[in-house]
């Protein structure tokens, strides 16, 4: 079967050699021969195969260093170059994560300031890196708030709220946590609805809620009018607020969602700090929290441990928080990626982050406000950094899934579809603030164009893309036939 | 400013087609008491002052492009082909996101499906994910694995205090609000005493390979036992050591993780690393996380795609049996590279380097008076040294001489107080062992 470009290991010729490696500068010692293995199936192919493959590879996918890239609830944003060349400086690309933490301390006053610029930048009291990703950061404020009440004595508090416009990993999280969901329905206007929220918290049922966990914007680019409601109503219950900091792209500021009420946030470095997204990560899901979960923070954290003075730096350390949910991964977080969400906050500073904001709501209105006469905008209000329109039109067999493909012909990636949930062929674009007007406009124009392709040639839609290297797949083949791994090593699995 | 392109005529001509007259409208929901809050943060930079700061930073650090460093633990220098760097610089690999649309997404699924091979190849499994976060991670989504694999009819897992103490930490932090049992790592127990543990409410069995002691521990029996107790059984390992030793599918093991980072990716000081997890055939629909697989479009044309989608939290939400999205793509990519680079020979010769050097050492060390070395088990490139005084007082004395030494194992092991556990690797030369031997001579 032909495809694009071979596998690397159809490249592969026996005896081929990429890498020369020195010879052993020390006298061999014996090995174990009943503990060694044959030969690794691994392929064999010249540096020149390798990087030719991998390049090609490249050209196959759609990237913002390519295009616009519009994938909602995902802040598609510039990666700016220079975060790449800081994270690979010797020192820290070749920085052991068991050095000493005196022999760290560049590393651990990068980490101890960004702690201290995020925790201002949402209004909390105090912020851990640890965490890998978004859906880690959600995990550790679930098992937070799950311990401080255990703390205190509420061992009865095992249920958490998600409103049903909820990201898939909130109620994932609460799972994972070994806690219950109660789903909250959505009101007319895409806010949470308050009468079923009272009601979750009224009565007996005060006694067992944990907390809430509810996304700000929401995940329909809506500031919930609410919010304050919202927060005191789970307060009063004695739940605790997570709020899931996703759409963070809208509100450096704006609003600080610790001054706010909420308890505690996961920050997504990759999306509001333009940490590279990697084609699926790494990304790094920081958390910040208000004053009572601070010892619950999972650790370790950058601290100071000895002041400095007009002389002298401060040292700092790695301290655990004394009721620390306990460790999350090994060693202190994504570091590299702290290094990159260091380098782009101190390009703004907290005067260019608030623009950042700004621009990312001016982005996703205009866009809004321009195809609002022709594709439904269900919640058709002042929207944040992204807005959802629903691609359902009278007389037409269209879907969601069929605009999304057709934008690729016009070298644009679709925006997020089929969510959020709660609206029928849903799109969900997000265009970010490093966009410029002329692409915004690019973008109408290609949406408006497919609008009148809906109605002269649907057929055109339905087989869309025509442009991509590959057609559409056949996606039910791929799950019924696996194959998950290539020919050669198969073989050498069933010898 | 910086990254935000527009000029003041276009704000104006896109706030007159939103039709307000300034950007602070569109905030009008969102409650007026807490709006526009300031920022206290440091005044913004231009790039060369930001680069300037940052480089000072990076050298206020003792890396390893300026010391000796025999320090491993969970994390190892190793050579990187520099045609891994500049592949992982691609714009169109790094600035893309998680392949949902697979017609515009081809390059970051083909590499990536070449990533699940290559750990099979490794491994000695019929199947391995995109990758999760780390090798503690991936430990942590094996205990869920095996949970559902055995229905959650069994709950108690066996593991051995020769995993990496972090990656039993993490296991725990994952567990905390359940009841499982979670046996066999608080004291010294052997795998052979571990296995005297298993019984028909073990769902799991989990050992090291190498341990985080280095060492290279038979298991040619332990999956027979594991198996015949109805348990899986699961090896913690490195792709490294995979270049040179008996792949743990060829031991019998059900489910193989662990770090990836010792494969192409940098120390950066804990992360971003890789967890990889392998398994069986019989057991793919229970994997959590990304997977790729292959399958063809409306032209017949090979193609991949991300498949068994139905098991993820986007669409299973409560029902998910993880959380995780997101993973380390751009590191399966850049262990794809290294893996193609290095290949069949270069594997087995950069893990025969590491074998070498660390036997080098390990016999120097152990020659030297008040240092013995535990040569008990076969190792790989990690050893364990008994150090005539503590090890931070070694360590100290080692800085001063250009040489990060080994690692405290007193921190994790209350019986190994004063025991350092030195790890080599090609990065070594034979001029960096012998300095390292004198320095310790002289601290004896």
């Amino acid at each position: 079967m032909s495809g694009l470009e071979p596998l690397i290991y159809e490249l592969s010729v026996p005896g081929r050699i990429a890498v020369n490696l020195p010879d052993c500068d020390v006298p061999e010692s014996d090995l174990p021969t009943d503990l060694i293995r044959d030969e690794v199936e691994l392929p064999e192919v010249s540096e020149l195969q390798a990087v030719r493959h991998f390049v090609k590879l490249s050209q196959f996918n759609h990237a913002i260093d390519k295009g616009f890239y519009p994938l909602g609830s995902c802040t598609m944003k510039y990666n700016p170059k220079i975060n790449e060349d800081m994270a690979r400086l010797p020192g820290f690309a070749n920085l052991h994560p068991g050095t000493d933490p005196e022999g760290a301390q560049g590393a651990l006053a990068l980490m101890y300031n960004l702690q201290n610029w995020l925790a201002e930048v949402s209004g909390f009291a105090g912020v851990s890196l640890v965490p890998a990703a978004g859906a880690q950061g959600e995990f550790a404020g679930i098992l937070m708030i799950r311990k401080y009440h255990l703390d205190r004595g509420d061992e009865q508090r095992t249920k958490i709220l998600v409103p049903n416009s909820a990201h898939g990993t909130n109620p994932a999280t609460v799972t994972m946590a070994g806690m219950d969901v109660i789903e909250l329905p959505s009101d007319d206007d895409g806010n949470v609805d308050l009468a079923a929220l009272r009601e979750a918290c009224a009565g007996e049922n005060a006694s067992t809620i944990a907390g809430m966990m509810i996304t700000v914007p929401s995940t329909l680019g809506l500031f919930e009018r609410h919010i304050q409601e919202v927060i005191d109503t789970v307060h009063k219950a004695g739940g605790l607020m997570y709020m899931d900091g996703a759409n963070m792209n809208a509100l450096m500021g704006i609003v600080k969602p610790g001054e706010l009420g909420f308890d505690v946030m996961h920050y997504n470095l990759h999306k509001t700090f333009s940490t590279p997204h990697g084609g699926g990560g790494p990304g790094s899901g920081a958390v910040g929290v208000a004053e009572r979960l601070l010892d619950f923070m999972p650790g370790p954290v950058v601290q100071i441990v000895e002041e400095g003075n007009d002389d002298e730096a401060p040292l700092y350390g790695l301290v655990e928080p004394s009721k620390t949910i306990g460790r999350l991964k090994a060693f202190w977080g994504n570091f590299g990626m702290h290094i990159r969400a260091y380098a782009y906050i101190r390009v703004y500073g907290g005067t260019g982050l608030n623009e950042v904001s700004r621009h990312a709501v001016l982005n996703a209105n205009y866009v809004r406000a321009k195809l609002a006469d022709t594709y439904k905008v269900p919640y058709n209000r002042y929207c944040g950094h992204e807005f959802v329109i629903e691609a359902r039109f009278k007389d037409a067999d269209i879907h969601a899934l069929d605009i999304s493909k057709r934008l690729m012909d016009y070298g644009i990636h679709p925006p997020t579809n089929y969510f959020p949930l709660i609206v029928p062929e849903a799109l969900l674009i997000e265009p970010t603030e490093t966009e410029d007007k002329a692409t915004l406009d690019e973008f109408i124009h290609a949406m408006k164009q497919i609008a009148k392709e809906i109605q002269d040639d649907p057929d055109m839609l339905h087989s869309a893309p025509h442009t991509t290297p590959v057609s559409r797949l056949d996606e039910v083949r791929a799950a019924k036939q696996l194959v998950l791994c290539c020919a050669p090593v198969l073989k050498g699995v069933e010898q | 400013m910086s990254y935000i392109p527009h000029t003041e005529v276009e704000r104006e001509q896109m706030l007159s087609a939103i039709g307000v007259t300034t950007i602070e409208d569109l905030f009008e929901a969102v409650p007026a008491s807490n709006r526009f809050p300031r920022l206290d943060l440091p005044d913004p930079m231009s790039e060369m002052e930001v680069a300037a700061e940052m480089q000072a930073m990076a050298e206020a650090n003792e890396h390893a492009s300026d010391f000796a460093l025999f320090r491993g633990a969970g994390a190892y220098h190793h050579f990187i082909p520099s045609a891994v760097n500049h592949i992982l610089l691609r714009g169109e690999f790094y600035t893309a996101y998680t392949p949902y649309q697979p017609e515009m997404s081809q390059g970051t699924l083909q590499a990536t499906f070449e990533y699940q091979s290559m750990m099979c190849a490794l491994t000695g499994m019929d199947a391995a994910n995109a990758s999760h976060y780390d090798g503690a991670t991936s430990l942590a989504e094996a205990v869920t694995m095996a949970l559902e694999v055995k229905r959650h009819k069994r709950n108690k897992i066996i593991l051995s205090h020769s995993i990496n103490p972090q990656y039993r930490a993490v296991v725990r932090t994952y567990r905390q609000n359940s009841d499982l049992e979670i046996v066999g790592d608080e004291g010294t127990a052997s795998v052979d005493d571990l296995l005297e543990m298993l019984d028909d409410n073990t769902a799991m069995f989990a050992v090291s390979y190498p341990n985080f002691f280095g060492q290279i521990e038979d298991l040619r029996q332990v999956a027979e036992r594991v198996h015949a107790a109805g348990a899986l059984f699961v090896v913690v390992t490195n792709p490294m050591a995979l270049g040179l030793f008996k792949s743990p599918g060829e031991l019998g093991a059900d489910i193989v993780v662990g770090e990836g980072q010792s494969a192409g990716i940098s120390l950066s000081y804990g992360g971003p690393y890789i967890g990889f997890f392998a398994t069986r055939d019989k057991y793919v629909r229970k994997i959590a996380g990304r997977i790729i697989g292959e399958t063809v479009d409306m032209d017949g044309k090979r193609a991949f795609v991300m498949t068994l989608r139905p098991r993820e939290q986007d669409i299973r939400r409560e029902k998910a049996t993880s959380n995780i999205c997101t993973n380390q793509g751009l590191m399966a990519l850049s262990a794809a590279v290294y893996l193609s680079l290095m290949g069949k020979h270069g594997m087995r010769k950069v893990a025969e380097l590491n074998y070498h050097k660390a036997h080098y050492a390990a016999n120097q060390i152990d020659a030297l008076d008040g240092y013995s070395v535990d040569q008990s088990k076969p190792f790989f490139n990690e050893f364990v040294v008994k150090c005539p005084r503590p090890v931070q007082e070694i360590n100290d004395a080692l800085i001063e001489q250009g040489i990060i030494g080994g690692y405290d194992l007193g921190q994790d092991y209350a019986h190994l107080q004063d025991h350092m556990l030195v790890c080599v690797t090609e990065m070594n030369s034979r001029d960096e062992i012998d300095m390292l031997v004198n320095v310790l001579r002289e601290v004896e």
